[in-house]
């Protein structure tokens, strides 16, 4: 039976951007925890631990997502255990997510002066400390930027998770569009609603990014 | 008993010694200026004194902490041991008060209170008590040096180590900065300091050391040895001027 | 893990399937990444010389397209250019939708590099009376490809990992073969574990030559190699 694209159809695509916004943030907060401590390890004294982290970056940046997702999915499944579908979902975003936000922030506490690491290494403070109040308030205000830019592609990505029956945004869409054929209409909501969550965050990475490299020109 | 006592120490970049077996001794009160060319070792044993540079061989012991080749008690020792950059290396994202504040407090352990009150101190101490709200990229560099001398003064250390702490600076912007350090060895300060400003080294160190190809070359009371250099390096590096 | 016991044996006997999924997978990336990229070029230079006026059109394909899912996109042309009479086939739909993702990328950074070079350079080009696309093509494209070499081939290597998605309209790229032979023998795990190694070891091969391709066309000691190796972290 065929349905028309009416209002119902449409208020229920954009209503599934909910899922898409909570998959966003569970996989930023969960990320960005793992993110952090591989930035850490990554401009670690250790070699190894320097090693590991940048393995761990090389290695997920040469994964699709969507491979990411399948071993999450199947991996979790393995332990006998029923796992809901947005448990995997969550855990291939935020290693994805680690990923690139590890990188991202190496690269920002990379950037703070090295000066600045001896300065404070001559006050006697511990490399706990040094991290704590010199290099990391520094490296946060470098990273806020790229950051911000990333969130775009996470919510983005998120897309890929409907195949495991997750109905966040492009799950929903397929769903209608199955009942309705309508494909220009259906697709174009949720195109239009992705755009609508994304646009705003590219631009305030835009603008933010404008703000930093003009304080450090100025 | 002596506040540094660095003895027999060695330290190479690589291949390169660039620190041949160094004997320095500093009592307290004393301010000894290090003069030399580039790449006597002169910056590398201040560098060395401070635990920023590892040794190789031989050891520095500053009041009572001993530092060797393994590198222990490195923290305990950078507490007593002050030192001050060619390059200010303020924290840019803290004001003045908060520069100064921050080591006393996350470090030592200070409370709120005393810790500004030391940072009051050593504000007054360089001349910029008015400073202290300032963000370090509105202060001059001549400003910037002196409160990085305040952040240091801050942590109560019972020796200052100058690295060259002038030569970034504009020359006008230079004697404020010497003037600060001289007030602070008439308060009783025990210096070490690595400069190419003659005169003052001649006016205000107590000592002056030549370092000569990673050698302490010649060493004396300053009048003696700018007076009366006694190796033929010296009398060249004099004068054939300050490079 | 409750006993669990790897079996990959089953997913090696269906390894003709999954190369056939390879090749396919290689076919989709080199011709989408190779338009794609040529798509983003022209776009970047048409923007550069159109008049201020007429760069709206190419500012709203690129962020319309950076701001919405590839998956989306493969959908939208798909199932929305046959329903107005288009026909084509899910490997065409792929491959326009690998172009139309990857150009909009690549015009972005492309633009970004061409904005990079130092206006002195066009000025020195335009005073030997060269014209505006003269002086484009011969003093402002080089390096600025050369500087945004790195980002370019980052997102060709992304590119190539999100082909995955074609999956979706059931073309029978690596990831599409693996579903089919994952529904052979049950062996999920496995087959998904082959087949992300075997995407892991494609990425690197391609960072590899990719970073070749850039000192064969920005030689060090050209100028242009500079450039790269500045850029390149």
């Amino acid at each position: 039976m065929i349905r028309t694209f009416s209002e119902s159809e449409f208020l229920f695509i954009v209503a599934s951007a909910r899922w898409t916004l909570l998959l966003t943030l569970l996989s930023l907060l969960l990320g960005g925890l793992l993110g952090f401590i591989v930035a850490l390890a990554r401009t670690s004294q250790l070699a190894p631990l320097r090693m590991l982290a940048a393995g761990w970056i090389g290695m997920i940046q040469g994964i699709p997502v969507l491979m990411l997702l399948f071993l999450s999915y199947y991996g979790l499944s393995m332990g006998g255990v029923d796992m809901p579908p947005i448990v995997a979902a969550s855990v291939s975003m935020a290693i994805y997510a680690s990923a690139y936000l590890g990188e991202i922030w190496r690269g920002s506490i990379q950037s703070v002066a090295w000066q600045q690491w001896e300065a404070s290494a001559a006050l006697a403070m511990s490399r706990a400390q040094q991290y704590r109040y010199v290099i990391l308030p520094q490296a946060v205000r470098i990273a806020v930027a790229p950051t911000v830019g990333f969130i775009v592609q996470l919510v983005k990505n998120t897309s890929i998770v409907s195949i495991i029956g997750v109905v966040e945004l492009a799950r929903a869409g397929n769903l209608v569009n199955n009942a309705t054929f309508a494909p220009f209409k259906v697709f174009g909501t949720v195109a239009a609603t992705y755009f609508i969550i994304c646009w705003p965050i590219s631009l305030l990475a835009r603008r933010l990014e404008g703000r930093l490299n003009a304080r450090r020109s100025g | 008993m002596p506040v540094v006592q660095v003895e027999g120490v060695r330290k190479s970049f690589g291949a390169v010694e660039v620190l041949k077996g160094i004997d320095l001794t500093v009592e307290r009160g004393e301010v000894i200026a290090i003069i030399g060319r580039s790449g006597s070792g002169k910056s590398t044993l201040l560098r060395c004194i401070n635990g920023l540079e590892g040794i190789q061989a031989g050891s520095i012991e500053v009041s009572g902490h001993k530092l060797d080749a393994s590198g222990r008690g490195l923290r305990e020792l950078r507490k007593d041991v002050g030192i001050v950059f060619q390059s200010y290396n303020l924290f840019p994202h803290l004001r003045v008060g908060e520069n100064i504040m921050l080591a006393p407090r996350v470090v030592l352990g200070v409370g709120k209170a005393e810790a500004r009150q030391r940072a009051e101190e050593a504000l007054a101490e360089v001349g910029l008590a008015e400073r202290f709200e300032a963000w370090p990229d509105n202060l001059s560099g001549g400003q910037q040096q002196r409160v990085a001398i305040a952040r240091s003064l801050a942590m109560k250390p019972k020796v200052m180590l100058f690295d060259e702490v002038t030569s970034a600076l504009d020359p006008e912007l230079t004697g404020e900065v010497l003037a600060t350090m001289e007030r602070l060895a008439e308060h009783g300060m025990t210096m070490l300091l690595v400069t190419h400003e003659m005169a003052f080294a001649r006016r205000v160190a107590t000592q002056t050391i030549f370092m000569h190809q990673g050698k302490v070359w010649e060493v004396g009371p300053s009048e003696r040895l700018f007076g009366a250099p006694q190796t033929p390096e010296l009398r060249q590096f004099l004068g054939t001027g300050l490079k | 893990m409750n006993g669990f016991q790897f079996q990959f044996s089953p997913v090696f006997a269906r390894s003709d399937v999954l190369l056939e999924g390879l090749w396919l997978t290689l076919q989709l990336s080199a011709i989408g990444i190779s338009l794609g990229a040529l798509l983003g070029i022209l776009l970047a230079m048409l923007r550069g010389l159109a008049p201020r006026a007429l760069r709206w059109p190419v500012d709203a394909y690129v962020e319309l397209v950076r701001n919405t899912p590839f998956l989306v996109q493969l959908l939208i042309i798909f199932f929305g250019l046959p329903s107005i009479g288009v026909k084509l086939t899910a490997e065409q739909a792929a491959i326009g939708a690998i172009v139309l993702n990857l150009g909009a990328y690549s015009t972005e950074i492309v633009r970004a590099g061409i904005e990079s070079v130092h206006k002195s350079q066009i000025e020195a080009g335009l005073s030997l009376a060269m014209t505006r696309w003269q002086v484009f093509r011969h003093v402002v494209i080089a390096p600025a490809l050369a500087r945004v070499w790195p980002s370019l081939s980052s997102q060709f290597v992304l590119m190539m990992l999100s082909t995955s998605v074609c999956s979706f309209i059931s073309v029978q790229e690596l990831s599409g073969t693996a579903a089919n032979v994952e529904s052979d023998t049950f062996r999920s795990f496995e087959v998904y574990i082959t087949v992300t190694a075997i995407y892991l070891a494609l990425a690197l091969v391609m960072r590899g030559l990719l970073a070749m391709l850039g000192a064969v066309l920005f030689p060090k000691g050209s100028g242009l190699g500079r450039l790269r190796t500045q850029s390149g972290r």
